[in-house]
């Protein structure tokens, strides 16, 4: 079976610092699987090179096995991969519905929609024709959340989803995930919080300085096993074995 | 004393309208995709001409028909849209990016040769549109005013075209994609936007109310292939008054300087652009954003 997304060896600058150095990475259709690592381990650029914004050799990310690595962000989402970023980037102009309609612009068919998102998080129906700059926190990641379900995505990336929230707003959003996965969805997502990476995920996948240091199974790596692929050894060649 | 202050007025807001519709392509594009055309108002004569092309064409063809000129206007905007979205997608997407020099160059550039192939197909002498006597008409008030017909007629497009930009930005799919490309280009993209398309269509649009312009200000007086400069600063101070990326800002802007032209005027002939130059110049002073930002950065 191939993987529903793969990259081999995928490499990336991030203006003209080079960032990614040869990520292997793969997530399987109906997968749930983390990435964590900290500040400029490359999270952001692999998923920012997954979705078209950071360009990339063409054979270093493979989707559903075609190449699409270096294509322009407005065909990849077309292909099914749907990013929620970090710090949501709602557009400010907008209002809530509006930026949950922008979604819809990928122009794909499935099961999400306007009110399909309602159901998902009903406050933004109550509050669909307010300015999305007037919302809280919690309530503009769900609109984030619900602009990239709007796109019926494949594969839906999430960066950072708890990025300043309280522990109470991010337990509410991360309640949402069981409602967005029994379709089916696959999701990757990067989380700066350890042990909520290690119990959402199936797998999890540990970047440090812009390579993997660390693959497997959320539930058997030890917290010794991630903590020194976190912050890096002395000899990396360790690190790097799972 | 008050009648002629109230005259004065009305012809400024009058002018106004004028300026208005020189100036909502420039703030339509640069509302969208932070792109000055500064061959805006050579483009506005680009459209004067094609009119006076058209017409004599018309004219040599079909002699009899004096209704095939208001037939050829819808045809004329179609071409506008399609100039401007080729311009847009050949030309000027190569140019746009952080920095906005190269495209200040490449429409300086444009200005220069469409100024230069104006002079070689058209001359340096003055054309006008002919209008059969709309130029003239006009329509008494009571208290013994007239007021022009071509004026009102300009004065009424220049308030449509400022209210339909406004709902379409705020109503329709296209007016949410240019909102959306001009918020934040990256995350637009996410979403499935070909930025380098909906910046086409903006351009589109933009061209073809630079055309209605362009057409106006041919029937309203005489233009010449150097008159663009001069255009291009009554738009370019109507946005800037008005402040950037806000139609409503770019009307009231460009009503503004009509009214302070015509005050400058009612001192002495030879003082209305001034006056209108020192005005816009006084409120870059103390007001350098405008009166009714939107746009940032």
């Amino acid at each position: 079976m191939t993987a529903l997304l793969q990259t081999q060896g995928l490499t990336a600058f991030y203006g003209d610092a080079q960032a990614l150095f040869g990520i292997d990475f793969q997530v399987d259709q109906g997968e749930m699987v983390a990435i964590i690592g900290a500040n400029g381990a490359g999270k952001s650029t692999f998923m920012k090179a997954v979705t078209g914004l950071v360009k990339v050799q063409p054979s270093h990310i493979l989707w559903q096995g075609r190449a699409i690595g270096g294509l322009p962000a407005y065909e990849i989402v077309k292909r099914g991969i749907a990013l929620v970023p970090e710090g949501r980037r709602l557009f400010p102009s907008l209002s809530v519905e509006e930026n949950l309609l922008m979604g819809a612009c990928a122009e794909r068919t499935g099961v999400w929609n306007l009110s399909r998102v309602y159901q998902l998080f009903p406050i933004l129906q109550e509050k669909r024709l307010q300015a999305s700059t007037s919302l809280s926190g919690g309530q503009q990641q769900m609109v984030a959340i619900g602009r990239a379900l709007m796109s019926n995505p494949a594969l839906l990336l999430c960066d950072e989803l708890s990025l300043g929230l309280a522990p109470i707003v991010i337990k509410e959003i991360y309640s949402a995930m069981p409602r967005i996965c029994a379709e089916g969805m696959t999701v990757v997502m990067v989380e700066q919080d350890v042990s909520k990476a290690r119990e959402v995920s199936s797998r999890l996948y540990c970047f440090q300085e812009g390579t993997v240091s660390l693959q497997g199974v959320s539930s058997t790596l030890t917290t010794e096993q991630i903590s020194q692929a976190y912050f890096g050894l002395p000899d990396k060649q360790e690190a790097a074995q799972p | 004393m008050m009648d002629t202050l109230m005259q004065t007025l009305v012809q400024g807001v009058l002018l106004g309208g004028l300026y208005c519709l020189f100036a909502l392509g420039l703030s339509l594009m640069y509302g969208v995709m932070r792109l000055t055309n500064t061959a805006q108002g050579d483009f506005i004569l680009l459209g004067s001409f094609s009119a006076v092309a058209c017409i004599a064409a018309l004219n040599w063809l079909a002699p009899d028909s004096p209704w095939l000129p208001l037939l050829l206007s819808p045809l004329l905007l179609l071409i506008a849209f399609g100039v401007g979205f080729v311009l847009q997608r050949q030309v000027l997407n190569r140019v746009l990016g952080k920095d906005p020099l190269p495209s200040l160059v490449v429409t300086f550039g444009l200005s220069i040769v469409i100024q230069n192939l104006l002079l070689e197909f058209f001359s340096a002498d003055p054309r006008s549109i002919e209008t059969g006597g709309l130029n003239i008409a006009s329509v008494q008030l009571p208290g013994g005013w007239a007021v022009g017909v071509l004026p009102l007629l300009v004065l009424g497009l220049a308030l449509a075209a400022t209210y339909g930009l406004q709902w379409m930005f705020d109503h329709t799919a296209l007016g949410r994609s240019f909102r959306a490309v001009s918020d934040d280009l990256e995350i637009a993209q996410l979403m499935g936007l070909n930025a380098k398309r909906v910046y086409a269509y903006a351009t589109g649009i933009s061209f073809m109310l630079i055309t209605v312009a362009g057409v106006l200000q041919g029937m309203r007086t005489t233009v010449s292939p150097s008159d663009g400069p001069m255009l291009l600063l009554f738009a370019f101070e109507s946005v800037i008054i008005g402040g950037m990326g806000s139609f409503k800002g770019t009307l009231i802007g460009a009503l503004l300087l009509g009214v302070t032209q015509q005050m400058g005027f009612l001192f002495d002939p030879g003082w209305g652009i001034w006056f209108g130059h020192s005005v816009f110049l006084l409120l870059l002073l103390v007001r350098p954003q405008g009166l009714f930002p939107k746009t940032v950065g």
